[in-house]
């Protein structure tokens, strides 16, 4: 990928495009995982629900990448940036491209990074890039209700049967090393909160953890101490799971390169 | 999505035990040729209640059922927009199957019963769903042509004489008009693309022509319970006339994607002014009917999967429910809300 020009907030226009990437890809990654569930869920309320969060995520990738498209001027759109790049070029946390599991490993994933998001968005709203505020205060919107709903059913699993409890801390606990790229600041988060392009990281971090923390308590949930997993998605190093999540994802592009759908 | 008129034995309309009960019923008819609405607390002759029961159900349950061939494709949808769109319909379906077991319940059966039955094999749904999604024309095809045909069928629907099934319809219908409208452009985009998404188009309009058809029932020599329905004004019109006038309008919809009908015998009536087709294959209907279609099997094991293993959060939740039932306000929501 060539570098692209340096933006107007000093940013180098590749920085610049990698971190709205960032954002973009999580959300997309995590939607099309959440659209596995349409149709298969626990409950048609839930079926409906997985839906809606999909449908949320999938549209903030979409402005998103279409930002990110702009910001690397040239040319690619959105869908070109989806469904044409590899995994190591894409820079979700590795955390949203792993597996459904069961409906405990559904719920923890997506109330980890709710609360991320929830928190993340919120500090974007505030962002020197006035087109990423924008972006980030439409979906603020939306990661409240996302968060209702994971945090709902956490506590409701946790707090359920003897059952559930064990599959949401058995999830909880395989999880859990995926968290330490959502608080853990690299070069690319720092330079860009130098310009005030996005937060610092350890603001974020300290407000996740206590709402995270509130509501494993009210889940009765344990939290499992932190392990050290240096290699995240957000660097584009990933699990081998998004690798057959795009392959899936980009088999139509891929098999008939250039037609229009 | 749809009802297919499944007419079964096993509700035969009975005749009235009592004298009493024939004023009832004569009354009851009355109301229904003056257009009166019969609504849930109205007294109902059995036949009439179990004659709806059966039919909403089937109608609820094409629409869970119909949820899995589309949603075959969302992860695979070839365009970001194309993806949302998708997902959108298939939650669509879902909600008709929400309103339609809600208005089922009216009549004194729930939805878990409903659903068990489905479950069991021993309740149908639409045919068309037991066939395969193998391309993403396919999406396209069920669109234009089982949306297309699921309309004609609903339309009269939202006249029929039980409101609460004619009000849910018309909402039904809004929806599945756009659905249908959705599948056609993808069609559309699909024929004037590339040779190779034209041959997919043609292939999906191939497969699911005939068992479009198939949809409205059997033909009206066939169909056990039309006259009945119609006196009832349950159903409006007959199978046959319904499928005529899915064929009519159509047909010119293929010819303008350059599509060709799958059919040999396809040719325009100049006398009645109708498209006339061959002959349709009623025993490959009853073979998919009777479980042997190709997707039977795992459409309904798809279902119970889905069931099966979402037991035990129905359970997690309803346990919690119960611990925090003496405190104000549900506990997780409420938490979750202050949070």
């Amino acid at each position: 990928m060539s570098a692209a020009a340096e933006s107007a907030l000093g940013a180098s226009g590749e920085d610049h495009f990698r971190y709205v990437l960032r954002l973009a890809d999580t959300s997309l990654v995590l939607g099309q995982r959440l659209s596995e569930w349409v149709g298969h869920a626990p409950a048609l309320e839930e079926d409906l629900a997985l839906g809606n969060i999909a449908l949320d995520l999938i549209g903030q990738a979409r402005l998103l990448l279409s930002y990110a498209g702009r910001i690397e001027g040239r040319g690619r759109e959105e869908d070109q940036l989806a469904f044409l790049r590899d995994a190591p070029e894409f820079y979700n946390v590795a955390l949203a491209e792993q597996p459904n599991g069961d409906f405990a490993a559904t719920i923890v994933r997506q109330a980890l990074i709710d609360a991320w998001q929830l928190e993340l968005y919120h500090s974007l709203t505030a962002s020197a890039d006035e087109p990423l505020a924008e972006i980030a205060a439409k979906a603020l919107k939306e990661c409240r209700y996302h968060w209702r709903f994971s945090c709902g059913w956490l506590v409701r699993l946790g707090d359920g049967t003897p059952e559930s409890h064990v599959r949401a801390q058995e999830a909880l606990d395989a999880l859990w090393r995926f968290t330490e790229e959502l608080i853990t600041p690299d070069a690319l988060d720092v330079r860009m909160a130098s310009l005030a392009i996005a937060p610092p990281l350890a603001a974020v971090h300290g407000r996740w953890e206590a709402r995270i923390a509130a509501a494993l308590k009210e889940a009765t949930l344990r939290q499992p101490a932190s392990q050290h997993y240096p290699w995240h998605g957000k660097s584009g190093v990933h699990t081998e799971h998004l690798g057959h999540l795009l392959g899936e994802m980009q088999h139509l592009q891929r098999t008939y390169p250039g037609a229009t759908w | 999505m749809y009802t297919q008129a499944l007419d079964s034995p096993g509700a035969e309309p009975r005749s009235p035990a009592s004298a009493g009960e024939a004023e009832r019923e004569r009354r009851f008819q009355e109301r229904i040729d003056r257009d009166e609405k019969i609504e849930p607390k109205d007294w109902m002759p059995e036949g009439y209640r179990q004659t709806l029961i059966r039919q909403i159900a089937q109608h609820a349950h094409s629409e869970i059922v119909g949820m899995l061939p589309e949603g075959n494709w969302i992860t695979r949808a070839p365009t970001l927009r194309r993806k949302l769109v998708l997902i959108a319909k298939v939650q669509d379906e879902g909600g008709h199957g929400m309103y339609l077991y809600s208005a089922a319940e009216t009549l004194g059966v729930s939805r878990g019963e409903l659903i068990e039955q489905l479950l069991a094999g021993r309740a149908k749904y639409s045919s068309i769903f037991n066939y395969p999604t193998l391309t993403w024309a396919d999406i396209g095809a069920i669109g234009w042509l089982v949306d297309g045909a699921a309309i004609m069928n609903q339309i009269p629907l939202c006249r029929c004489s039980y409101g609460p099934y004619a009000r849910a319809m018309v909402r039904i219908c809004k929806e599945e008009s756009f659905h249908q409208r959705q599948g056609y452009e993808i069609m559309l985009t699909l024929a004037r693309g590339t040779p190779a998404q034209r041959e997919m188009a043609q292939d999906a309009l191939n497969r699911w022509w005939w068992p479009s058809l198939m949809m409205f029932g059997p033909s009206d020599a066939e169909s056990v319970h039309t006259a009945q329905s119609m006196r009832w004004k349950i159903k409006r019109f007959s199978n046959d006339e319904l499928r005529q006038r899915f064929i009519d309008v159509t047909v010119p919809q293929a010819q303008f994607l350059d599509l060709a009908v799958p059919d040999p015998a396809l040719r325009w009536d100049e006398a009645s002014q109708h498209f006339i087709t061959g002959p349709i294959d009623w025993s490959e209907f009853q073979t998919v009917l009777k479980g042997h279609g190709p997707c039977n099997r795992e459409r309904l094991g798809a279902r119970r999967a889905a069931h099966d293993a979402g037991r035990w959060v129905r359970e997690a939740a309803a346990a919690y429910a119960d611990k925090h039932r003496d405190r104000t306000g549900g506990g997780a929501e409420r938490y979750a809300q202050a949070v």
